[in-house]
């Protein structure tokens, strides 16, 4: 689905149009840009920079924060936390997800629509309603079996996967049924298990919602901050707990504030800006039926 | 039987050549108790982990919201004693302390929640529309405009803490230093501001998403309603009212909820911005349950306000949900 296929009215918009145009996606383009401007401009700003009165242009540019941000915090420890925690989640939730909505599209039995819509359900409820809850249960269940979940990543891991799994079965659901039936049909009669025609058929049919999905749980997990200030300890931080260790009691070292969040933006904004025109194909089949 | 036709726009061709006429019942030959177990065995992981993760740790916060569960009995919080209606009474004593608060926390969420989703909605709507038509720089405007809904929410959010410094921030620099709007710099992170700050915050981060899918849904839009349009000589103006607006209308239904439901509980965006504590103003009400168990350690009243947050919600979706299919149906007679 390339950018190009909206064509609206064949005759030329009037100036006006044109004018409001201009001026709205102008103002727009500068709210969005501003916060960029000030966090990479920043993170290039020596310390004295960023201390004193803003000022739009750095005194001069420097390229210590980048290194320093490693040293001042365990970044690199905390990178490796998220992208751990984050990937995991993202894995196993696509698979799950991949499998329920299957189900969900091409069966009928008894209890699906209970649990289409519990599911849909635990969308809407406040992450803070399970933050106690579930810190008991992982307690409880680390003092039962020796397995631990609070305080380690496979909690945080289950917690996030949870989180985008609502999310990803409804738009997975909405996607494979816009794969026609007769498809996966064929290679059932083709002899291939239902197993086979889903990942023969179905999966590769319906790429484009299985990455959207991938990359909304993947950004659920590496942004989520509640669950993860709660219930990660000095080995298991993320990022989004570690950035802030840049602000002493001293001083708020708010140039390498601004290179971390860099750092740690760049790889999930490219990657989500390679693969939006998925998650826009995949928000037209799946959330918008 | 469609199967064939189907089947040949497959690459396979192996599938053309067996789905002959009477082969199509093939699904027949497995087993069925497999074919009745089988969509059980697929939803099952997603069962346990949902069941896990979000239904029992629902119904523990129930069974919590009766207890009297202050930091004593965390270790071993089936061993605190049972506090019947309390935790409920005391949230809901709207002319004490704990009441009050709360209730004024539910006030400012629902105000901020109303005004960040209608403006989520309107910026995002009017670059989606702005945006139907192709123009130069439009893909690359568009790539800009999904950067604040990419960005991790922690490294946008302190973005605009630096911002929005008193000292050393943008915001007082342009308002104070270069617009002379204000006699002094202002603080935008206490006091009443901070309201502003955190609207401004949410929108930023926010619409972007509503963009996104008003975009979706604009793609399915035929391109010949707009073209009949024209002949018939309509203009922009009624294209928009006549045949874009309404051809959104189950889309922003479902946007609006998904919205609504989001800014309500977000907790992330108040919470880096002002840290566990929120000022009076911008006291969103998830930020507010987060401090009544976590700062003031009463487990037993945040989960008694968890609770009541819970059905209001309920109630509100259901209503919504009512409303907005009934409006459905009666668009279809």
């Amino acid at each position: 689905m390339s950018s190009t296929t909206t064509h609206r009215s064949p005759m030329a918009p009037p100036r006006s149009f044109l004018w409001s145009r201009r001026i709205f996606l102008t103002l727009l383009t500068g709210f969005v840009l501003v916060p960029v401007y000030v966090m990479v401009s920043s993170s290039l700003k020596p310390l004295a920079d960023v201390s004193g009165k803003f000022r739009w242009l750095p005194s001069g540019l420097t390229l210590r924060p980048y290194i320093d941000i490693w040293s001042t915090v365990p970044l690199a420890k905390y990178f490796a936390n998220s992208l751990i925690v984050a990937g995991a989640a993202t894995i196993c939730s696509v698979v799950i997800a991949v499998f329920s909505a299957y189900a969900v599209s091409r069966y009928s039995f008894r209890g699906k629509r209970v649990f289409t819509v519990t599911v849909l359900s635990t969308q809407m409820f406040p992450g803070i309603l399970f933050l106690l809850p579930l810190f008991l249960i992982y307690v409880n269940i680390g003092n039962a079996t020796g397995i631990a979940l609070f305080g380690s990543r496979g909690g945080l891991i289950l917690t996030y996967l949870t989180f985008s799994l609502p999310f990803s079965i409804w738009m997975l659901i909405g996607y494979f049924d816009s794969v026609p039936r007769d498809l996966d049909e064929a290679a059932l009669v083709d002899g291939c298990g239902p197993l086979g025609a889903l990942f023969r058929v179905v999966v590769p049919a319906a790429i484009p919602g299985i990455v959207a999905v991938a990359v909304y749980a993947f950004m659920t997990a590496w942004g989520e901050v509640l669950f993860a200030s709660v219930m990660t300890n000095d080995d298991t931080r993320t990022l989004a707990v570690g950035l802030q260790g840049y602000s002493t009691l001293n001083d708020v070292y708010w140039n390498q504030i601004m290179a971390a969040s860099l750092v740690v933006s760049v790889p999930v904004v490219a990657g989500f800006l390679l693969l939006q025109r998925y998650l826009v194909a995949g928000l037209t089949a799946g959330a918008v039926k | 039987m469609t199967t064939t036709t189907a089947a040949s726009a497959e690459p396979g061709e192996r599938t053309v050549r067996k789905s002959s006429p009477g082969a199509a019942r093939g699904p027949r030959r497995t087993g069925r108790i497999k074919r009745i177990g089988l969509p059980y065995l697929l939803l099952l992981p997603a069962l346990v982990l949902e069941l896990l993760v979000h239904l029992v740790p629902m119904v523990i916060g129930i069974v919590m919201s009766f207890k009297e569960l202050t930091q004593f009995y965390i270790r071993d919080w089936g061993t605190a004693p049972w506090a019947g209606f309390d935790n409920y009474s005391v949230s809901v004593h709207f002319d004490e302390p704990v009441g009050e608060a709360l209730l004024h926390s539910f006030f400012v969420t629902i105000g901020f929640t109303l005004l960040s989703v209608g403006l989520c909605w309107l910026i995002g709507t009017a670059a989606a529309i702005y945006m139907q038509d192709t123009f130069r720089g439009r893909g690359i405007l568009r790539a800009l405009f999904l950067v604040p809904y990419a960005l991790p929410v922690y490294a946008a959010v302190i973005t605009w803490v630096f911002m929005f410094q008193h000292d050393n921030g943008l915001v007082n620099h342009v308002l104070h230093d270069q617009l002379h709007l204000t006699d002094k710099p202002s603080f935008w992170l206490i006091g009443d501001n901070s309201f502003y700050a955190l609207l401004t915050v949410s929108v930023w981060k926010g619409w972007p998403f509503a963009f996104l899918i008003v975009m979706a849904g604009l793609q399915n839009i035929p391109g010949e309603l707009y073209e009949a349009a024209a002949l018939d000589g309509a203009g922009l103006w009624q294209q928009l009212r006549r045949i874009t607006l309404p051809s959104l209308r189950p889309v922003n239904q479902v946007l609006v909820l998904v919205l609504f439901l989001w800014t309500f509980n977000d907790f992330n965006t108040p919470f880096v911005l002002f840290g566990k504590t929120a000022p009076e103003a911008a006291d969103l009400i998830s930020v507010h349950i987060y401090q009544a168990s976590f700062v003031t350690w009463n487990f037993g009243t945040g989960s008694a306000m968890s609770v009541l947050l819970l059905l209001f919600l309920l109630v509100v979706t259901g209503v919504y949900l009512l409303l907005t299919s009934r409006g459905r149906k009666t668009a279809d007679v």
